[in-house]
């Protein structure tokens, strides 16, 4: 009897790299398909459904463009911390923070001119989000405390916390009862690209991406991290400070999601508001994962799981729930996480006898 | 707090606890054979709404049971074979888990969202040790799940430490080499302990949308699958320590609960904080005072390569 063994292989297939994610998407959607079928949908019509609302018509595209900004910005500050085995999943919580914080800039200092305000909440959201990294970083470099469950349980916390606050203290008294604050002046908003809610973080997503890539490749830092997230232990023996790279890489990994929600409040809602991220930093960790962690990689596939946001909102018309897309997710990482086997090995027939 | 109001806050606190302690065992069996479960909040949220969907249409709660018990083995056994036999990262298969299992019980209970659950666990009626004064109440007028609960946890104790099966997993958990080299099948230990942790977690996420709850709304879990999965740290990998630990976050979210009732001038936003800021202390305490990793198992997280020795 013929028999298939895994033999390793001596290098990473650049093949394997290619195929993998590309197929990991179609079985996803193979699956999804059939999944439909069985709940008593028509596939067809969801799917269609699906991509017309997501990349239909050029308003359809903007709208997708405008929820990968966030997921690019996000997946950009989470491959940082995963470039150092870090396993920050309160990008979320983050992005919450730095909402939070740009929004009392906007808030308390209303009509300022824009080329202040807008730095001057740039700064404040980062603050907080690097603030809200950095304190599973300091766990983690000096107790080796967990910083998954830390970072998420971060996130119920900053969530809450702004619940409070438009719930409370800040809610707009006009708001008939909605939870939101009153909007921004229109000097705390980003510029947005003609008719379409497509703003400026954009090309801050665009900036972000080009600076970690030169960062990272060509600093001394960038190779101290590299070197620290293949082995920590390695790294202590070349005389490079762990802790303190732990510390710094949470913070700016915090940092940059807050900016990601500055940029939100500031371009999109132009106001702190409940639910204001429907789960951005917890889409934006496939993003990474499935772009392995390249920043220019990422922005392109930020921009598909924002077709895959939109289309999940349109498809909520025939009926089928939003949560569509949450298991679309799910089963592209799985395909993904079972297809980078053949990225180290390869399937080969053996006879039986030679075993 | 008069004898009263205590009596009913301790008696919540063990309603409470329970959900937290199927997930927590589940995940301290899994964990214990070497593979890390991120996905606790998925398989619970499925357990949950298949638990749910099961008893209304059928009538039974346990056929309920039933049903959550293959929710959660069902997609505890994607996370097997990813990382069992595919070798794939556990802590992102984890997260798939819980973003896919967050999705498939939001798709699936679309139509229950908020509705009421008609055939609830009865309290049971416990003779003697249910009339002795204010002890009675607190632990002898619990619905059975309460009690399984505890009978679960107290085997998951029996069976690790005391039996050869439990050596079994524990070896293949701290030296999956050694436990192959001696003819232990380290693919199929692993395989049974994740799903059979699966399996308690879809238990743990009934028992909230049957009992504790008893409705059925989209992420009705809340986060208790992470707490659960900070647990199993909190208690060591032990069991019996998990028993403890599980009724002391009870105890937190029972508190948090009546005060909010109680009308204590605190914003009930940070009332709704309590939780996740207690176990972030209860879980830096505990690592600090332990320092680093002592008591996990040596091969946690590791996927086993047989050529790799």
């Amino acid at each position: 009897m013929p028999k298939l063994k895994l033999i390793k292989r001596e290098n990473e297939s650049t093949m394997a790299r290619l195929v993998v994610p590309v197929l990991s998407i179609i079985m996803a959607f193979g699956c999804g398909w059939i999944f439909l079928a069985l709940s008593g949908y028509y596939p067809e019509v969801v799917f269609t459904k699906m991509f017309n609302g997501a990349l239909g018509s050029p308003y359809a595209i903007s709208e997708t463009i405008v929820k990968a900004v966030p997921l690019m910005i996000t997946g950009l500050a989470i491959s940082l911390a995963f470039k150092m085995k870090l396993w920050n999943i309160g990008a979320e919580g983050q992005i919450y923070m730095g909402a939070f914080a740009a929004s009392g800039i906007a808030l308390a200092l209303g009509n300022g001119s824009p080329y202040i305000l807008i730095p001057l909440m740039m700064i404040a959201g980062f603050a907080a989000g690097a603030l809200w990294g950095l304190i599973p970083g300091l766990l983690k470099a000096y107790w080796q405390v967990n910083e998954t469950i830390i970072t998420l349980m971060l996130n119920y916390i900053a969530i809450y916390w702004v619940d409070y606050l438009v719930f409370g203290p800040w809610k707009d008294p006009n708001s008939m009862g909605f939870p939101l604050t009153p909007i921004f002046s229109p000097a705390a908003q980003l510029p947005t690209w003609g008719d379409s809610r497509v703003h400026l973080g954009l090309v801050l997503a665009g900036i972000i991406a080009i600076s970690f890539y030169l960062i990272v490749q060509y600093t001394r830092w960038g190779y101290e991290v590299r070197v620290i997230g293949e082995s920590s232990q390695a790294a202590r023996y070349a005389g490079m400070n762990v802790a303190r790279n732990i510390m710094l890489v949470m913070l700016i990994s915090g940092g940059i999601a807050g900016i990601a929600g500055m940029v939100e409040v500031a371009g999109i809602t132009h106001r702190l508001q409940q639910g204001l991220s429907p789960g951005y930093g917890y889409t934006a960790i496939i993003v990474t994962w499935l772009a392995r962690l390249n920043p220019f990689v990422i922005i392109i596939v930020a921009f598909l799981f924002g077709a895959l946001l939109v289309g999940g909102f349109a498809v909520q018309i025939v009926g089928v729930s939003f949560s569509i897309t949450q298991i679309l997710q799910g089963t592209i990482l799985f395909f993904l996480l079972a297809g980078e086997i053949f990225l180290r090995y390869k399937l080969v027939l053996v006879r039986e006898e030679a075993d | 707090m008069d004898i009263t109001a205590l009596s009913a806050l301790l008696a919540a606190t063990i309603i409470a606890g329970t959900p937290i302690l199927f997930a927590a065992t589940g995940e301290l069996l899994a964990e214990r054979s070497g593979i890390l479960n991120l996905g606790v909040e998925g398989m619970m949220l499925v357990g949950a709404a298949f638990g749910f969907i099961s008893t209304v249409n059928t009538g039974n709660h346990w056929l309920g049971i039933l049903a959550a018990l293959a929710g959660g083995g069902f997609i505890a056994s994607i996370h097997a074979l990813v990382t069992i036999t595919l070798r794939g990262n556990q802590v992102v298969s984890g997260l798939a888990l819980t973003i896919f299992g967050s999705g498939l019980s939001g798709f699936l209970g679309k139509n229950y969202q908020g509705a009421p659950m008609p055939y609830q666990f009865k309290p049971l009626n416990i003779p003697v040790l249910g009339d002795i004064p204010f002890l009675g109440p607190v632990f002898f007028h619990h619905d059975a799940m309460v009690y399984l609960c505890i009978i679960i946890a107290t085997a998951m104790w029996y069976l690790l430490y005391k039996t050869m099966w439990g050596l079994t997993i524990r070896s293949v958990g701290e030296n999956p080499q050694a436990a192959d080299a001696v003819g232990i099948n380290v693919a199929r230990v692993r395989y049974f302990c994740t799903i059979a942790g699966g399996m308690m977690a879809g238990l743990g996420g009934a028992y909230i949308s049957l009992v504790y709850a008893p409705t059925w709304q989209e992420n009705m879990t809340a986060g208790r699958g992470w707490i659960a999965v900070a647990l199993v740290i909190f208690a060591l990998w032990n069991p019996t320590r998990a028993i403890l630990g599980a009724y002391l976050f009870g105890g937190v979210e029972a508190l948090t609960f009546r005060l909010q009732t109680m009308g204590i001038n605190i914003s009930s936003f940070f009332l709704a904080m309590f939780p996740y800021i207690v176990t972030i202390l209860v879980l830096v305490l505990v690592t600090i005072r332990r320092r680093q990793d002592a008591g996990a198992p040596e091969a946690l997280g590791l996927a086993y390569d047989r050529e790799e020795r």
